[in-house]
């Protein structure tokens, strides 16, 4: 309603004006319980998908996870068909959460209080003393089983990613990400994967900062300082920085450039040591094989609202982002590989797993950077950002030093939030 | 090589003498001083519980040579970005799970406590070590340190080792 104009809305959120050569954003909007509240209901309950699960993480019938939409428990569980079903993990009678494990195998769900069971696709199947005992007490005669079972939201899958969303008039899966997102997707999700394990990370931070990071190329090299220190350089490296239409997923990939088909190995190898005062005395970190028939050595891919896919070098993963308050969020991590990957490309991939991750040589400082942000902001200065490098547009680029993916974002965030 | 020692109470305090010395190593600020207490080929990894016990490969650091762990110091002074802190360890004593002539298996519960810039400290690790030492030249040293974290959601990243 106010688009790109500044103006103060509902939230008492003062949007500063962005035609002066760039975009800003208020701080408020990270720090403010009641767009906090609002993004749960606009963003993660509005029209949006959010990635709740791979399937690979529950490959057989029964097969469940427990996990979060925003702030909403779920459960994602396979059916006694094979499907796959999200499920709001919260009692239908007094609210009780239902699924009280992480992971785990199950015929039915039962809920712990009073014991009301529900079947794999969220049905009531059973209601203790439902007719009361020697014809007293019991539930009023006119009580349907039918109409009281778990909350099931809608469920869409794309190469093994789970999604789902609890808005009717979402649009579709594969229109939501875009053909584009999609094909990088489907680059990535070529054929059977391994879960190789997850790591968590609690940052105490604002959801949206991470948002902001994983869409800002700009800072790789400048924050990122590892491959700097040991003189690791690929010279050739290019790279690009697209999104989808609407601006609020985007595509972040570098190549190494190179057209020569040398062999395999040498296909993360052309990084050489040079005028660097610090050397790896055991290089074999960097120790690579080819995953791909293309150049591309890294993939950041972020799905509006929660995800992030990633390739850096032989690492994929995907990133989940939880929130739990204005000020807190959860980065899970869940690394995986292929099914055929061999010993070595196994191991490579477990090695090369000390890049990323909240322990990552190259990735550790996102969470800090996130929290640096988060100590020296206030709320209500009306003080703001400043974000133009590339040209202070939502356009996308054939080069990396551009903030252009995250106003991409914001714009998009705006137009669900209404501010 | 052969190892006798005079009794387990004896082991088990010359163990628990390395831990506090390997505690206070990293306490006290001189890594670069930590991969000293590893033998050359050596193994060392923090992981969390949850993987652990799924029995998955993913750790938060795992490194497989003692210049691996050089590489991860000279990381943290020169290139890492993180937020000031100290790490303080507790650590019980050592259970020994067993000893061949050659080897000592060993399974310690740790807790770190770290302590920001902000003086606000809270508990950042709490979980176990597994370890497999040997004795070289009259010295034990980790053949492997395995840190298995109970504290799976790590608190905004990892850089100093356990
Ligand atoms: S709250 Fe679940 S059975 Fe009562
Ligand atoms: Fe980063």
């Amino acid at each position: 309603m106010i688009g790109a104009k500044s103006g103060f809305n509902d939230n008492g959120i003062n949007w500063p004006d962005d035609s002066e050569g760039g975009y800003r954003v208020p701080y408020s909007v990270f720090m403010d319980e009641n767009i906090y509240r609002e993004e749960q209901k606009n963003i993660f309950r509005g029209p949006s998908w959010s990635f709740v699960a791979l399937e690979a993480e529950i490959p057989n019938r029964g097969d469940f996870k427990s996990t979060f939409i925003g702030d909403v428990p779920v459960i994602v569980i396979r059916n006694g068909e094979g499907g796959v079903n999200v499920l709001v993990n919260r009692c239908a009678h007094r609210g009780a959460a239902v699924c009280r494990k992480l992971r785990g195998n199950t015929s039915y769900l039962e809920c712990v209080y009073h014991s009301w069971a529900y079947d794999l696709d969220g049905n009531l199947t059973s209601v203790p003393f439902r007719r009361g005992m020697r014809g007293k007490g019991g539930m009023p005669s006119d009580f349907s089983m039918a109409e009281h079972g778990l909350k099931k939201i809608r469920v869409q899958i794309v190469n093994g990613l789970i999604f789902a969303t609890f808005r009717s008039d979402t649009p579709d899966l594969e229109k939501y990400l875009g053909a584009r997102m999609v094909g990088a997707i489907k680059r990535i999700f070529n054929r059977e994967i391994e879960v190789l394990g997850d790591e968590r990370q609690r940052i105490h931070g604002n959801w949206k900062l991470y948002a902001e990071n994983v869409r800002d190329p700009y800072h790789a090299s400048l924050l990122h300082l590892f491959h700097a220190t040991f003189g690791l350089y690929r010279s050739t490296q290019v790279g690009s920085c697209v999104m989808d239409e609407l601006g609020r997923h985007s595509l972040l990939v570098a190549s190494q450039g190179t057209s020569s088909e040398d062999d395999d190995e040498d296909a993360y190898s052309d990084q050489r040591s040079f005028n660097s005062k610090f050397v790896l005395q055991d290089p074999s970190l960097l120790k690579g094989k080819r995953d791909f028939d293309d150049d591309i050595s890294l993939v950041i891919l972020s799905i509006f609202p929660n995800l992030v896919v990633q390739q850096i070098s032989n690492t994929l993963a995907v990133r989940q982002i939880v929130t739990y308050s204005p000020n807190e969020f959860e980065l899970v991590w869940t690394m995986f590989g292929y099914e055929d990957d061999d010993d070595e490309m196994r191991r490579i991939r477990i090695k090369q797993n000390n890049l990323i991750g909240p322990g990552g040589l190259i990735s550790m400082e996102d969470g800090e950077a996130v929290e640096l942000v988060n100590r020296a902001i206030t709320h209500g200065s009306g003080d703001s950002s400043f974000i133009a490098m590339g040209g202070g547009k939502a356009e996308s680029a054939d080069h990396l030093i551009t903030e252009g993916a995250i106003i991409g974002f914001w714009q998009h965030y705006r137009e669900l939030m209404r501010i | 090589m052969k190892m006798t020692f005079e009794s387990d109470a004896q082991l088990q305090a010359e163990i628990s003498l390395l831990f506090s010395q390997y505690a206070a190593c990293i306490d006290n600020d001189r890594l670069e001083k930590w991969p000293e207490f590893f033998v050359e080929q050596c193994f060392y990894k923090i992981q969390s519980r949850e993987n652990h016990d799924r029995k998955l490969p993913i750790s938060a650091m795992e490194c497989d040579s003692k210049n691996m762990l050089v590489d991860r110091i000279v990381s943290l002074r020169e290139a890492n970005i993180f937020a000031e802190h100290m790490y303080r360890h507790i650590i019980s004593i050592p259970l020994i799970l067993s000893k061949s002539e050659n080897e000592i298996a060993t399974q310690t519960n740790y807790l770190v406590i770290s302590t920001l810039q902000s003086g606000i400290s809270h508990i950042f690790s709490a979980g176990r070590y597994q370890d497999r030492l040997v004795r070289i030249d009259g010295q034990l040293k980790f053949v492997e340190r395995i840190v298995i974290f109970d504290t799976n959601s790590i608190r905004t990243q990892i850089v100093t080792p356990i």
